[in-house]
């Protein structure tokens, strides 16, 4: 190394930390991958909401969709509840995770608001939801057809969100019969 | 004035339970595992609340933790398996003591690998360093005493 280049090196490492702290700066500390990436969804037997029946991992596979979980008691999924309407009406298959919630609650809010699910999960005690790591409301799971765990958004799912991030991903998996 | 007071009372036992609602407390059959249960509470991060351990944080989900890493201690489960079964719901991130291995070394190793190049770093400097202060006061050869003194000429002038 020249002198003169010596001379830089101060310049250079200054350079290189301001590059990557900036970078920090436009980081999202929540957008954190779920450890259930690429991993199955857990095995679960549990009431579906609304009615007698109770469902399992099976009832979600088949085709690649969505896994939403929400709560009367969350406000972001208020907010985004409208989002997931349209999606459901473009043909997406939304399933709903009812998360620690009360029964009544949820089939209420489903009767004003609208109902995009194909069916709900209604885990009461959170159980289904600590398997998944779910660690607050809404969060959505991107499943490829086989039940498997393909990405997570933590936080409302809106026109940004899908378009950018998870639109491609389920038209990956839509190409390849589910599987990619 | 009884009544008021009556009333006061009333009004400070209520308070006092909502205060009260707010910390779970937990029953342990033993102390051991209520000392596993601090530290294992101030070892695990809160998912939610990401700067916070579980010990600390008031989140739902950190209470939830807590809830079931009494459970689980009550059931006997060891240290390990309760960590282990953790990392599988929430990932690394969730252990403030990361495990020893995989892509963690470059967080354990990294202290001591920037430790080792800043010490080549200083010594290859002072090394390649002029032995003594005499020899660094450097002679100007006739040339550059010339051309100094034209710089010098030239800088007064133009003041």
């Amino acid at each position: 190394m020249g002198p003169r280049l010596k001379l830089f090196l101060p310049l250079i490492l200054f350079a290189l930390l301001a590059i990557t702290l900036f970078r920090g700066l436009g980081l999202d500390p929540n957008e954190m991958p779920s450890a259930l990436i690429d991993r199955p969804l857990p095995a679960f037997n549990l009431p579906a909401l609304g009615q007698t029946g109770m469902v399992s991992a099976a009832d979600v596979t088949g085709q690649p969709a969505l896994l939403n979980v929400w709560a009367t008691w969350c406000v972001s999924c208020r907010v985004e509840h409208p989002y997931l309407k349209q999606l459901a009406q473009q043909g997406i298959p939304i399933f709903g995770l009812n998360y620690k919630d009360d029964d009544s609650a949820a089939q209420r809010w489903l009767e004003e608001l609208g109902d995009p699910y194909r069916f709900n999960i209604a885990d009461r005690e959170g159980t289904l939801g600590l398997d998944l790591g779910v660690y607050g409301a809404p969060e959505t799971y991107l499943l490829d057809a086989t039940g498997v765990v393909r990405y997570r958004h933590a936080g409302v799912v809106d026109e940004k969100v899908w378009q950018t991030i998870l639109e491609p991903l389920y038209l990956a998996l839509s190409k390849g019969n589910g599987v990619p | 004035m009884r009544l008021l007071r009556q009333l006061l009372l009333a009004g400070l036992v209520l308070v006092a339970g909502r205060t009260m609602a707010l910390i779970e407390t937990y029953e342990f059959s033993t102390p051991e595992l209520e000392a596993r249960y601090q530290q294992l509470s101030e070892e695990l991060r809160c998912p939610k609340c990401q700067n916070q351990n579980i010990a600390d944080s008031n989140a739902p989900i950190a209470q939830d933790l807590r809830k079931l890493l009494h459970q689980q201690l009550e059931q006997g489960a060891t240290d390990a398996e309760i960590l282990d079964y953790m990392v599988a719901r929430y990932g690394e991130f969730v252990r403030y003591r990361p495990r020893f291995g995989g892509a963690n070394l470059v967080l354990w190793l990294a202290p001591v690998l920037l430790l080792c190049a800043a010490m080549v770093v200083l010594i290859i400097t002072l090394r390649s360093r002029p032995k003594s202060a005499a020899t660094t006061t450097t002679v100007l050869s006739a040339e550059e005493q010339s051309r100094l003194q034209s710089l010098l000429e030239r800088a007064e002038q133009d003041s």
